[in-house]
């Protein structure tokens, strides 16, 4: 019986230095998955590495020694030892396993849920172990369920609509005012965590270029090194606000750093294009009378968080939508699971019948004499329909039978009723396994 | 035939609103397609409608109230198709398609009247008039919509009440060259239609210029235009301002078509075009 096991972490069982040692880069992703391959009662396998997670998924029939020889790869990859890792490791199998890829690939067990790059980092690892042929019927088949889960909840709801995380919010923001952010400038003053996330997140949607400005020189230099910006001085910033469409701000000076004059100022010789402050400084660095500025907009931190607020809280109630979509998908593919389990009954039915098939007809054959082409020809046509015949209502049965709660009941009455498990054979039925040894000695 | 072609396309650009609106709640993208669909669909009947009365009248027909309404509600359709194939805005539609039903339910209240149509208006100059003053109009239509949009839109982020209509708008910049670029183009055919409508007043009734009310209201809205454009152009007015503007420009517009035709009664009211008052 085929299992279905998913082992790892994620930001909520590991801490960020334990999943540093896995997810280091992507060739160690690629060994994972050679070292997977190597492993015998290994049939899939899939492996998942992102800066938030890192998962081994497969299929097994042996689940246990299977689970143990994908710990030790872990281990042996992080170089941790096994104790420090197994209270970390998250196991799922079979129903839960399908479940939890299906959440992670719809962003549900993401750290900023409803976050878009997951699925992107799924269908890269997919596409890597499809390279390295690693995957099969199952796990084909589950990938594509879980794509098509994910899409499913990014259109049906509402969980990847709305930003929770105050950078984030403020680029959606941006994005409300300016349609793209091509040939966009954005402009950094001040350092801190947060404001350069800010400046990445507008690197990462397509703005053109970003100066950087900072009290101390140095210190300027050294943030736009860190993100391919211009270092401006301090003093330039009133030039900058004519070049640039976004400007973030955070310094831990007291007073205002742009005021209310300087930028009204400006916005005649920008020819009154949009103006986005995003001001994450406590206390403010930017006037908040330079909001009242026709085509002006500033942001503080408490406007962001507000907004960030009332998201969170959205999402929560969206999280209930995806979640029922997500149980959905799981249905659907453990139905097909289950179709699948039918298979093999169905193969060793018809092997069976042909091995009979086969062994009769030579039986008749030689008391039958010469026959022309023709004639044998006819005869393995009437053999070959009968069989055919006699099997394709059993087959049609399981098959409908197959997602129902008892289907694996009529699966085994089937498989006993046509004595497919010889290994089964109770001593009752010795007399006519006997004879299926002779049919079989002949054959 | 007039009456089914007509009613098809009222019923059709009816429910396309419906639909248009209901996807502008529910944000549900095949609603959306299915509102697309069947505004062209009303939009092609409309367009069959307006030929066919061409065609049975013998001039274009813009001689009542009634029938200039559909008239510029076509106009105005056309160029949403326009905006659509040129923007691929979908809330475009939903705002849209509310003025061209309204138009037309106007329209269709209006009772239809014998027109006699005086040999003066048998002229090519007339569609060529109508038809750019009209398309000028429809591209104003549009600059008013844009406006309204980029008000709700703008109020919202200035104000910093992200309300259920802030995620359902487009970004400012979007709708701001929308307005800029309806601009220019209502621009180009209302010079248009004011200039082949002086060649026909001279060619039909000796002279290029009458200071009519109606001549004298679209005078008053194109130099409207023409400061908003200028300073657009030349100083860089934009967002909020010109949005504004637009939306007065085009009540002047209103006032133009409606108010010169029906209550200031000189040669180009519906009174003197031998259709009877609607």
């Amino acid at each position: 019986m085929i299992r279905i096991v998913n082992i790892g972490m994620n930001h909520e069982t590991a801490p960020v230095e334990l999943r540093e040692c896995l997810a280091r880069d992507a060739a160690h992703a690629d060994r994972a998955l050679a070292m997977m391959r190597e492993i015998p009662c290994i049939r899939e396998s899939l492996f998942l590495s992102t800066c938030n997670r890192v998962e081994a998924l497969f299929t097994t029939e042996q689940a246990e020694k299977a689970k143990s020889s994908v710990v030790s790869i872990l281990c042996a990859l992080g170089e941790i030892p096994p104790e420090r890792l197994c209270s970390s490791l998250f196991t799922y199998e079979d129903q839960d396993a399908v479940r939890h890829i299906f959440r992670v690939a719809s962003s549900l067990d993401s750290m900023v849920i409803g976050e878009p790059q997951i699925l992107g980092q799924i269908k890269e690892a997919y596409s890597n172990a499809t390279k390295e042929r690693t995957t099969g019927v199952i796990l084909n088949r589950l990938l594509h369920r879980a794509f098509h889960a994910a899409k499913r909840v990014r259109t049906e709801t509402g969980i990847s609509d709305a930003a929770v995380s105050v950078s984030y919010a403020a680029v959606e923001l941006a994005k409300k005012i300016f349609h793209d952010f091509k040939g966009k400038k954005g402009l950094l003053i001040g350092a801190g965590e947060m404001a350069e996330l800010a400046a990445r997140h507008l690197l990462s949607q397509g703005v053109s270029a970003i100066a950087v400005a900072n009290r101390t020189f140095e210190k300027a230099v050294e943030v736009a090194q860190s993100f391919k910006g211009i270092p401006v001085s301090f003093e330039e910033i009133g030039a900058q606000l004519l070049e640039a469409d976004i400007v973030i701000s955070s310094t831990a000076a007291p007073g205002y750093v742009v005021t209310h004059d300087q930028v009204k100022g400006s916005m005649k010789r920008r020819r009154n294009r949009p103006l986005f402050f995003i001001d994450i400084a406590v206390p403010r660095d930017v006037d908040p009378a330079v909001n009242d500025l026709e085509n002006v907009y500033v942001y503080d931190i408490d406007d962001l968080s507000g907004i960030v607020q009332v998201n969170i809280g959205q999402r929560q109630g969206e999280a209930i939508k995806a979640d029922r979509i997500v149980e959905e998908e799981v249905i659907k593919f453990e139905q097909w699971l289950k179709t699948l389990e039918v298979v093999p009954t169905i193969v060793s039915l018809k092997e069976k019948a042909e091995t009979i098939r086969q062994t009769e007809l030579k039986k008749s054959l030689s008391s039958l004499g010469e026959l022309n082409p023709a004639q044998l020809k006819s005869l393995e046509t009437l053999t070959l329909s009968i069989t055919e015949k006699i099997l394709n209502d059993p087959i049609l049965f399981l098959k409908q039978k197959a997602d129902r709660p008892h289907g694996k009941t009529y699966l085994d009455t089937a498989r006993r009723l046509f004595r497919l498990d010889r290994e089964n054979t109770d001593e009752v039925e010795h007399g006519s396994e006997q004879v299926d040894r002779e049919s079989e000695e002949k054959h | 035939m007039a009456l089914f072609l007509y009613g098809c396309a009222l019923v059709l650009i009816l429910l396309a609103t419906a639909a248009f609106i209901v996807y502008l709640v529910r944000q549900n993208k095949s609603v959306y397609h299915w509102a697309y669909r069947l505004l062209l669909a009303g939009f092609a009947f409309l367009t069959l409608f307006v030929g066919y009365e061409y065609y049975a009248l013998g001039v274009a027909p813009v001689l009542t109230l009634k029938s200039s309404l559909s008239f510029f509600a076509w106009t105005v359709l056309l160029v949403y198709v326009l905006f659509h194939l040129k923007f691929r805005l979908m809330v475009l539609g939903s705002f849209v398609a509310p003025v061209a039903a309204c138009l037309l339910i106007l329209s269709s209240t209006l009772p239809a009247g014998d027109v006699t149509v005086k040999p003066v208006f048998r002229s090519l100059w007339l569609p060529v008039h109508i038809g750019t003053a009209f398309v000028g109009n429809g591209f104003f239509a549009v600059t008013f919509v844009a406006g309204i949009m980029y008000l709700i839109q703008e109020s919202q982020i200035k104000k910093k009440r992200l309300g259920s209509l802030y995620s359902r708008l487009p970004s400012l910049e979007t709708l701001d060259s929308i307005n800029h670029f309806a601009l220019i183009c209502g621009f180009t055919f209302m010079t248009a239609g004011m200039i082949t409508g002086s060649i026909y007043a001279q060619y039909a009734l000796g002279s290029y210029w009458r200071w009519d009310p109606k001549e004298v209201c679209s005078l008053m809205a194109w130099i409207f235009y023409a400061v908003l454009l200028h300073e657009r152009l030349a100083v860089g007015w934009r967002g909020r301002r010109a949005a504004l503007l637009s939306l007065f420009g085009f009540l002047i517009l209103v006032l133009a078509f409606v108010g010169a035709n029906l209550w200031l009664s000189d040669y180009h009211s519906f009174r003197n075009m031998g259709g009877r008052p609607g």
